[in-house]
């Protein structure tokens, strides 16, 4: 653990940076000007490409390997609750309760 | 799920209201993180990353790198790579952004994916007080969880036993549903999910989600 201290702060300030770095890009570069329609076309379509991308891997990546696992009776819960209306605590708690379940059966 | 009133402008405090349930779901999120982190980096580092980094999944994919065993400079590839797609939703709302570069900056330092989906008005507008508000609701509960899940690490056990591994991609569904209107966003949603599965297995973290975009370009060039 010990060894792991000091990789932890570097890691902790270097991505504390790049991060402050990625999120000033856009609008330092591109502040209050309207972007190309061409451009604005794509931007649009951003939200659903990255957010489904971050449930897929959320759910069935880990590291570079893909897998089925409880996650995904996690996120087929939450799919249901969704589809129900309900509030957004609400989705994630039903969602972890599957998953914490469907794990207590395995 | 998000009842704000398009004809008024909205208030920060219109934000925050509006990101009082994601925040909510970030104490449980913060939570787990501080469950996870503590054993790998200690008490202090992981609310320090916490109040610094303030990126969930790039907090969770470099300390899983950390705890791997893959070092430093492993574990900062893998968090840039996870918050790349701020750059994307940075380009997305400088448009929205008024001000000098130094003040533009500062604001687009509240860039996180909820809020950003929330103040998403389409169009390519995106509305500032309630990307801002929304952030202020969700970033002390992150804190609040991180601390939590710190201090009480031990009596909560393995975070997974408690399901918490699912609460991450449950919170993105739920953004994802709020977002995928129209056919055409049902198709890139679709085709980004395609793309960012089929890398998973080639490419290091936080690549797939990037290459998604491509989803978004092939949707805009799509003529229906």
């Amino acid at each position: 653990m010990v060894a792991h201290v000091s990789a932890a702060w570097i890691t902790i300030g270097a991505l504390a940076l790049a991060t402050a770095a990625i999120k000033a890009a856009g609008p330092v570069a591109l502040g209050g000007r309207p972007l190309p329609p061409r451009v604005t076309a794509v931007v649009v379509l951003l939200a659903p490409a990255i957010l489904a991308a971050l449930v897929v891997t959320e759910t069935f990546a880990s590291g570079r390997s893909l897998a089925i696992d409880e996650r995904a009776a996690g996120l087929v819960a939450a799919a249901g609750a969704i589809w129900l209306r309900a509030s957004l605590p609400v989705v994630v708690i039903v969602a972890a309760v599957a998953a914490a379940a469907a794990r207590a059966i395995a | 799920m998000s009842a704000v009133p398009a004809e008024r402008p909205a208030t920060i405090r219109d934000g925050f209201r509006a990101g009082l349930p994601f925040g909510a779901a970030a104490v449980l999120l913060g939570l787990s993180f501080g469950v996870v982190a503590r054993p790998v980096m200690g008490p202090e580092a992981a609310i320090v990353m916490s109040a610094f980094v303030f990126a969930g999944a790039a907090q969770f994919g470099s300390t899983a790198v950390l705890a791997a065993g893959g070092g430093a400079a492993a574990a900062i590839i893998a968090g840039v790579l996870l918050n790349a797609r701020f750059l994307a939703m940075g380009v997305a709302y400088a448009p929205s952004l008024r001000g000098g570069p130094l003040r533009r900056a500062a604001e687009g330092q509240a860039v996180v994916d909820a809020s950003w989906a929330l103040a998403n008005r389409g169009g390519g507008r995106f509305d500032r007080n309630l990307l801002l508000g929304a952030t202020l609701a969700q970033y002390p509960a992150w804190q609040l969880g991180t601390v939590v899940g710190v201090l009480f690490g031990d009596a909560i056990g393995d975070p997974r036993d408690l399901g918490l591994d699912a609460i991450f991609p449950a919170f993105f569904l739920a953004l994802l549903v709020d977002e995928a209107h129209t056919p055409r966003a049902r198709a890139v949603a679709l085709g980004g999910a395609a793309i960012a599965l089929a890398l998973v297995p080639v490419a290091p973290p936080g690549l797939p989600i990037i290459a998604a975009c491509v989803a978004a370009a092939a949707g805009a060039w799509w003529r229906t």
